[in-house]
């Protein structure tokens, strides 16, 4: 890939690799696409995803696309650090220029990265939300982590966040259970960027929703990442949302990167089999 | 006399046994050496139910000497049923003295409770304590809130103070106001009104906190910074009795008891019971008073 020269990635992945249960060294060598499972015969251990290698630029929205099972929210999982990784290496440019490797960092680091430099956008707005709290002051738990302990200016923040995205502000301090399922999925988009971090993960975060709701959650995301620029990571089975978000996408089988480039070269000439069954499946 | 002898001499001095004592002082060291970390301890068997003021006797049994003198409040007073017979136990099981005098005791034993009278650095408190757990409230899993107290992770909790001013206009937490130790860990001072949280910080006295239910020990030693959580905007603040006195000796500045009578009217009472009866001899013991940000 062209990108590979350039020295200004935000986000290096190497070697990301995630095994449930006891493996053997010839695991990984024993699953993946070529053999259509992610389980090994030898000990039944699951490789959820293996030596998944790629960078994310800034200012970049990368699609990761796949079936169920195919590692492709393991992945965002790991990076996110809701599970430990079995084994690679990971990179972020800003977290001590990128010089440490993010996975062997101690748990204190690993909540200022999640904290100040990531956020999350799931799938369940119950992941994502308390909802003991209220849809401000789930906000306002990521602005609390990040040291802001006055209340005002708290306040301000969260009503221009849900503002921003198009949550009314009057319902701010109602509790998200009483939101709709849009709603509840833009309170979470607010909440993921509450501390402007650079990098920003979304695991299906359009699928629960009807069709027009999609769109709309589609569009604030895409006008929110033209504004603030921020780099994103979208996982997505559904590929008129990778179409509509991202400008590459990594298709994923079996726990593997089958195929990445760009997006509109990967949905007009997709190279690999499943590529095409998946191009060609769509409706 | 003579049964209650022959009870205390089939029992160890201070009814638990030697090495457990030496178990549970060495637990309150440490809970010392780390102010306001919950300590895990043994919490052995009491002749009373746990939930009853068993941490309380565990840490005052294992301090307390022949030559002490034991002090026990509950909700203030000394003469509670539960007081009455906490302090008929610790003299049965010590032959201690006992007092209802504040300032003669050198370990006093209390529940919901500081007494108003300021203790001095011959005296030690202990705090029965029913949840030593402040994270509880926002979070049920226990090793969850293990691994926030490692991390210094206090969002949630700050978010719990958050959503009570949003709801309410102030933070309103009755007892058990959340403090932050010597900068670092957040502990409940037990379920003593806000009234009373002021007087943890810089005191000269010892503050023992035993939860016997939960097998918890945690202290705040003597000159000690302990903050009570509070917005930059929204302080904390104690109890307001503004404009209302003692209906008993007219005086205000206490942590008042209201009463209501019988046609309706209600009337305050100061309720620290030794304050008040040494209010009504004409003393003034000494007060740390807390004034309210304006």
């Amino acid at each position: 890939m062209v990108q590979d020269n350039t020295d200004n990635w935000l986000l290096r992945v190497r070697g990301l690799t995630k095994i449930y249960g006891d493996p053997i060294s010839n695991s990984i060598a024993y699953t993946g696409p070529k053999f259509g499972s992610n389980i090994c015969p030898e000990t039944d251990a699951i490789v959820a995803c293996a030596e998944i290698d790629f960078d994310l630029y800034p200012g970049e929205v990368l699609g990761v696309v796949g079936e169920s099972g195919s590692g492709k929210s393991t992945l965002v999982q790991l990076l996110y650090f809701d599970g430990e990784a079995t084994g690679g290496e990971v990179y972020f440019r800003s977290f001590e220029d990128g010089d440490t490797n993010i996975l062997r960092v101690t748990n204190q680091k690993k909540r200022y990265l999640r904290n100040h430099l990531m956020g999350m956008v799931y799938q369940n707005p119950r992941d994502g939300l308390n909802f003991k709290f209220s849809a401000g002051g789930n906000i306002a738990e990521k602005l609390l982590m990040a040291n802001e302990f006055n209340v005002g200016r708290i306040r301000n923040r969260a009503s221009s966040l849900l503002t921003q995205t198009e949550v009314p502000v009057e319902r701010m301090d109602n509790a998200p259970a009483t939101f709709s399922g849009g709603m509840q999925q833009r309170v979470q988009i607010s909440k993921a960027i509450a501390n402007n971090p650079p990098l920003i993960f979304l695991d299906e975060v359009t699928t629960g929703l009807d069709v027009s709701v999609q769109a709309k959650v589609l569009d604030l995301i895409r006008g929110l990442q033209q504004d603030l620029g921020i780099s994103m990571i979208v996982v997505s089975h559904d590929l008129s949302v990778i179409r509509m978000l991202t400008d590459r996408t990594m298709v994923l089988k079996n726990g593997r990167i089958v195929e990445s480039g760009l997006t509109d070269q990967i949905l007009q000439d997709p190279q690999h089999a499943y590529t095409q069954l998946l191009v060609s499946s769509l409706l | 006399m003579i049964e209650a002898k022959k009870f205390q001499q089939a029992y160890n001095y201070g009814f638990i046994d030697e090495s457990t004592k030496k178990e549970i002082r060495r637990k309150m060291l440490k809970a010392v050496a780390i102010p306001g970390y919950q300590v895990p301890y043994s919490s052995p068997e009491m002749p009373i139910s746990r939930g009853w003021g068993t941490g309380g006797l565990h840490a005052t049994l294992s301090l307390i000497g022949p030559d002490d003198t034991f002090k026990i409040i509950d909700q203030g007073s000394d003469a509670s049923v539960n007081a009455c017979n906490l302090r008929n136990f610790v003299k049965r099981m010590t032959g201690c003295k006992t007092t209802f005098d504040t300032a003669d005791a050198t370990i006093v034993q209390t529940r919901h409770r500081i007494p108003e009278e300021v203790l001095t650095d011959k005296q030690i408190i202990v705090f029965q304590v029913p949840q030593p757990e402040i994270l509880r409230g926002v979070e049920r899993f226990e090793f969850k809130t293990r691994q926030m107290h490692a991390e210094a992770d206090y969002a949630k909790m700050w978010v719990s103070l958050y959503e009570s001013y949003v709801k309410f206009g102030a933070i309103m937490r009755g007892a058990g106001y959340p403090v932050k130790v010597n900068g670092r860990y957040i502990m409940t001072p037990s379920p003593i009104p806000r009234w009373d949280v002021p007087n943890l910080s810089h005191s000269d006295t010892l503050h023992v906190f035993a939860a016997g239910r939960e097998k918890r020990i945690h202290c705040v030693p003597p000159h000690t910074l302990v903050e009570p959580l509070e917005f930059e905007d929204v302080k904390f603040m104690v109890e307001k009795f503004e404009g209302i006195r003692c209906s008993v000796t007219g005086e205000g500045d206490a942590f008042m008891d209201e009463i209501y009578e019988a046609d309706g009217g209600r009337k305050h009472v100061i309720n620290d019971s030794n304050f008040l009866d040494k209010l009504k001899l004409g003393g003034r013991p000494n007060q740390r008073l807390f004034v309210n940000p304006s």
